[in-house]
């Protein structure tokens, strides 16, 4: 966990709203693993004042990228820099993905922007793993694939692939996924998370979110950011420290 | 000219400088550790301390707003056994005077918890949160009423002989006469300002984008009220101010000291740079020397008015 300045290298539009960033941070790009993020200072003003958390899409030798989508003035400022411009970043941070785990093939389960995280989770596990990637999103402008493998997208309004959610898609090809050596990774908005829930529940699935939350520090001073826990009830969990990766059983969605 | 003498005192607290990490921004100070060497500080204020753990608010809990930050986090804490047993031990091994901040319901709670940690020798002082906004009993319905405040104040003295410090609530009229009761009541300092009642909307949804639908605001935005509630204090009262409210830099920790601060917290300013208090030390120095100053102490409510 270090605060560094950090490159701008190029910024470029993926699609609609959505942008790919390549930064230069050795220090940070030689730590962090997939699901973990950063929380970058986007202006040197006291407006906006707080640190935008990102997810980590992929590492590259010292090279870091996100993928973002811009929601607001923070994003939009982000999206506006330009190769050599520097970042203020703070990483990494969080807990990320535990591709270890003993398993033969990863569903992972994508929810528009929640795509960010799989770009990285892809790389480390393809050349050991099967890999089917699940992409939802509400138009096919909203459906990310950069850095993905073995796609089957669904849309809201069936404008690419299967018109539907991304979990109702799921649900028509778990009989060629299911089984005891598959594990689960999803990330996207609550409603996506929480049918996701419902379905690895209903199938015994060994499943892992990264979930989002509002947040000023990132690493756990602020408590801005509780998730409930379906274990302790006398206290939350915190997005940033204890997550944002939970397995899907150990959260209240 | 060599030596800049940074130390500074409010009241019987002795600190190496007046660069202090404000309650409920550092947590126990274990992850801003990891950012700033605690042996730099000024002092460090624990979050604040209850007798039972609380869970605090449900999300959401923070909010951005121009220059600021809206938050009710709800005094979320592990109580006072597991700051002892597990948060205390970690800061000893720091050479930084620990001031433990304390939140209650009751008077008898504030007092209870006194007494409890009072005997803890890591404990150099005790900051009692009668101002916290974001509960719904204790908080504020202490921090509005001035005659809560003195009787706070006299109880809880009456339980401590380690230097007593009142954090104060920008969220009235006349904050001097809450001073004045501390020290009336044998309070050693106050601390001004915690952060002021705020709310945010969401124009969609038209719903509140706090759950709690209230929250405290923090951040540069208050920084002019807070210099205003310190300068009140510093003329009306004869009682150590520790600054508080929206400092970004070593600039507004000499602007709050003019003011009329013995002392200041950096709050928000650690969410975002973890790093910035232990260089604003360096940076105070620094400026003591460019302006031939010899004791930073000298800067306290040094403010030239022009005569009425």
């Amino acid at each position: 966990m270090i605060v560094v300045k950090s490159t701008v290298i190029n910024t470029e539009r993926l699609q609609g709203n959505i942008f790919l960033q390549k930064i230069r941070s050795p220090e940070i790009a030689s730590l962090i693993k997939p699901g973990e993020f950063l929380n970058i200072k986007v202006s040197e003003s006291t407006s906006p004042l707080l640190r935008r958390p990102f997810s980590v899409a992929d590492v590259e030798d010292e090279f870091i990228y996100l993928i973002f989508n811009v929601a607001g003035e923070g994003t939009q400022l982000l999206s506006e820099k330009r190769e050599g411009e520097l970042l203020d970043v703070l990483g990494p941070l969080g807990r990320g993905f535990n591709l270890n785990d003993d398993f033969e093939s990863a569903v992972l389960v994508v929810g528009g922007i929640g795509a960010a995280p799989f770009p990285f989770v892809t790389r480390m596990l393809e050349n050991r793993k099967k890999i089917i990637t699940f992409i939802g999103g509400r138009t096919s402008a909203d459906v990310i694939t950069y850095g993905m493998k073995n796609v089957f997208s669904a849309t809201d309004d069936g404008s690419g692939g299967f018109k539907g959610t991304v979990v109702d898609l799921l649900l028509t090809k778990v009989n060629e996924f299911r089984s005891a050596y598959v594990k689960v990774f999803g990330c996207g908005p609550t409603p996506m998370l929480r049918a996701l829930k419902e379905f690895c529940l209903e199938y015994d699935l060994n499943c892992e979110v990264s979930t989002e939350c509002a947040m000023a520090c990132g690493f756990g001073i602020c408590q801005g950011c509780p998730i409930e826990s379906t274990e302790q009830h006398d206290k939350y969990l915190l997005v940033c420290k204890d997550g944002p990766v939970f397995n899907i059983k150990d959260i209240v969605i | 000219m060599n030596n800049v003498d940074l130390s500074v005192k409010v009241g019987p607290l002795k600190l190496r400088n007046p660069v202090m990490l404000a309650s409920g921004t550092v947590g126990y100070g274990r992850e801003i550790s990891e950012f700033t060497d605690l042996n730099k500080i000024g002092g460090i204020v624990t979050k604040s301390i209850s007798i039972k753990p609380r869970m605090g608010n449900p999300p959401q809990r923070i909010v951005e707003t121009p220059s600021g930050m809206l938050n009710a986090i709800g005094l979320a804490n592990v109580g006072v056994e597991a700051f002892i047993n597990e948060k205390i031990p970690f800061l000893k091994k720091y050479d930084v005077p620990l001031i433990c901040n304390i939140a209650a319901s009751t008077i008898d709670e504030y007092v209870e918890c006194t007494k409890i940690l009072t005997g803890e020798d890591a404990i150099k002082a005790f900051e009692i949160n009668v101002s916290c906004p974001n509960v719904k009993e204790g908080g504020l319905q202490f921090g509005n009423d001035v005659r809560a405040v003195g009787k706070v104040t006299e109880q809880v003295r009456a339980a401590t002989e380690k230097p007593l410090i009142i954090k104060l609530s920008p969220n009235v009229s006349y904050i001097a006469e809450f001073a004045e009761v501390v020290k009336k009541e044998g309070g050693d300092a106050v601390s001004a300002i915690n952060t002021l009642v705020g709310t945010a909307f969401d124009i969609y949804s038209r719903k509140p984008k706090i759950k709690n639908i209230n929250g405290g605001l923090s951040g540069p935005a208050i920084k002019p009220v807070a210099l205003a509630k310190v300068l009140e204090i510093s003329r009306n009262v004869d009682i150590p101010v520790i600054g508080i409210g929206g400092i970004m830099s070593w600039k507004d920790v000499v602007e709050f000291m003019i003011a009329g601060a013995s002392a200041i917290q950096v709050g928000t300013l650690n969410f975002i740079d973890p790093t910035a208090a232990g260089r604003m030390v360096d940076e105070l120095e620094q400026y003591c020397r460019e302006m031939n100053i010899t004791k930073i102490s000298g800067l306290t409510a040094s403010y030239i008015l022009d005569k009425e």
